[in-house]
């Protein structure tokens, strides 16, 4: 399975060195891609189901004692505190009388979350949750959120909460434009950047499972499912871009803008990989 | 999964009640004053004297600590005590390498069941102890929790 | 989020579970911000339970209390009982919580 990733790779590099954006017969569709990286992790960790995927490091075998601790503190976990921040947020109408419910094609009690990232033709760009939470904000007069924390946090946390369970069901991108994003966002998991010049795959991938000192190394699949996520660490909520920023910075590279094009990509392509898992929104880790 | 679900119809029918407005009038009861000289103490021994006017304590299989062995996080580490020893009057928590070791204290009333549980700070690997305090009697259980450092350095 | 406790009491047989997880920095004192001041202790020192309007519980806490702190105890009750919490911290706010046993 690494060697497949490897070619994809490859391929993918040696089609952005030539400036490439359509797709040609030599790279592997997204599709293939997941069906390769679920395959890796499948074999990598033959007892994991797919599904328990959502729980991160806690699915993993060798982190059994971690995965108890983790589900004493999962029977009132902290982020219920951001959840109710989110409800009285997501239901208090904006000056103008509008609500966040106004901006949305999507009726809350169905899911929304489950909808984001997606590929918008028209914009042509891709659109997450977060970005459209704050889009609603200032198309009804309101000042937008901070990117990282705080409120855009319990929003996105009480988003996510009321769509757990709904299954992501992205359609494959197959515009140039989706294509392109995603292509982007495939190869910002896996160039090496930083210092420490190490990929997302060398921690996600080839060394998941393993451990960095004496953290337990957490494989990528189902990582877009259970964001945002109340580290610890933290002591508070954060979003996704959020955490890909600490982990630039973490092999000593500098961090992108959370919501800038180089992260909204990265998050397409993830969640493309992690496409037909269900949302397990949010998270508590240590 | 039915810890989610619980946790959604929970959510749902809005059985989760929050704050309360000051409508409610609850009488604010000021019981003994917070314990300064038990919570300030330096080592486990003297904050237990502090707390229970003795510190002579006799190792009980009759409470259970629920501990992990090694913390996945030192700023919220989950402890549970529990203990069928008859009419307990408290159960006080002391992690042992602390600055300052008392960390809680539950004083229960007839009626209580013997069970505390809360999240606490470590600042690193440490003996915790579970003091309860039962028929005048004091006993303890103690657990070694490992606290490492993270991994990543960030 | 100020002043915000949420609780759950569930009745299975005739004993009662009480959780509570109560929204409070819990500040050690020992952290320093950015500027590199220490920030103050700022934590819940007293937390009251009571069932059906009787005291049955009194703790004290220290700093060493987790960030958004985590309380469960049981008692021998039944559903419908109410169960409410006080919470002091040591600058004197009070945080108060209701619940009725399901």
């Amino acid at each position: 399975m690494k060697k497949l990733i490897i070619l994809a790779c490859t391929a993918l590099l040696a089609g952005c060195v030539t400036q490439k954006a359509a797709p040609d017969a030599a790279q592997p569709s997204p599709e293939q891609d997941r069906q390769s990286f679920v395959g890796y992790f499948q074999q990598r960790f033959p007892d994991v189901q797919l599904a328990d995927y959502a729980d991160g490091a806690y699915a993993l075998p060798v982190n059994a004692a971690a995965r108890e601790e983790w589900q004493t503190i999962e029977e009132f976990p902290p982020y219920e505190l951001a959840i109710g921040e989110g409800e009285s947020l997501w239901n208090t109408p904006f000056k103008n009388g509008k609500t966040y419910q106004d901006c949305f094609p999507y009726k809350l009690e169905d899911g929304i979350k489950q909808h984001y990232p997606q590929w918008s033709e028209e914009r042509k760009m891709v659109l997450t949750l977060e970005l459209a939470l704050n889009e609603c904000r200032e198309a009804n007069g309101e000042k937008p959120l901070g990117w990282k924390k705080g409120k855009i946090a319990s929003l996105s946390a009480y988003v996510g909460y009321m769509s757990r369970g709904k299954v992501q069901n992205m359609p494959a991108p197959n515009s140039s434009g989706a294509l392109a994003a995603y292509a982007a966002g495939r190869q910002h998991y896996y160039a090496k950047r930083g210092q420490l010049n190490m990929s997302c795959a060398d921690c996600h991938v080839y060394n998941s499972g393993m451990r960095v000192r004496s953290e337990v190394l957490s494989p990528s699949l189902g990582h877009t499912t259970h964001f945002p996520v109340y580290r610890s660490k933290w002591g508070e909520m954060g979003t996704l871009h959020r955490r890909f920023g600490g982990c630039n910075e973490q092999v000593r590279a500098k961090a992108f803008k959370p919501q800038g094009a180089e992260y909204r990509n990265l998050e397409y392509f993830l969640a493309y990989m992690n496409n037909g898992m269900a949302i397990n929104s949010p998270g508590a880790r240590k | 999964m039915n810890r989610r679900s619980f946790l959604q119809n929970a959510f749902r029918t809005g059985a989760l009640a929050s704050l309360v407005t000051a409508g409610l009038a609850l009488p604010k009861q000021v019981w003994a004053a917070w314990n300064q000289k038990a919570f300030k103490s330096k080592s486990y021994t003297d904050a237990v004297g502090e707390l229970y006017g003795n510190n002579a304590l006799a190792d009980s299989d009759n409470i259970i600590l629920k501990a992990p062995d090694i913390a996945e996080n030192g700023a919220v580490v989950p402890i549970t005590v529990e203990s069928e020893l008859p009419n307990i009057e408290s159960i006080s928590i002391l992690v042992e390498a602390n600055p300052s070791p008392l960390a809680a204290e539950f004083k229960l009333a007839p009626g209580m069941r013997g069970y505390a549980s809360t999240r606490l700070k470590m600042g690193k690997t440490s003996n915790v102890h579970a003091v309860v305090k039962a028929d005048g009697k004091l006993y303890k259980a103690t657990k070694e929790v490992k606290v490492t450092i993270g991994g990543c350095g960030g | 989020m100020a002043n915000q406790i949420r609780i759950r009491a569930k009745a299975t047989g005739n004993v009662v579970e009480v959780k509570a997880l109560i929204n409070h920095p819990m500040d050690t004192g020992q952290a320093k911000d950015k500027s590199g001041n220490l920030i103050p202790e700022y934590f819940i020192q007293t937390v009251e339970a009571k069932v059906n309007g009787q005291t049955m519980m009194n703790a004290q806490w220290s700093v060493a209390v987790s960030k958004n702190p985590y309380l469960a105890f049981q008692y021998n009750g039944k559903k419908g009982d109410t169960v409410d919490l006080v919470c002091v911290d040591n600058k004197g706010e009070t945080y108060e919580g209701s619940v009725k046993v399901r």
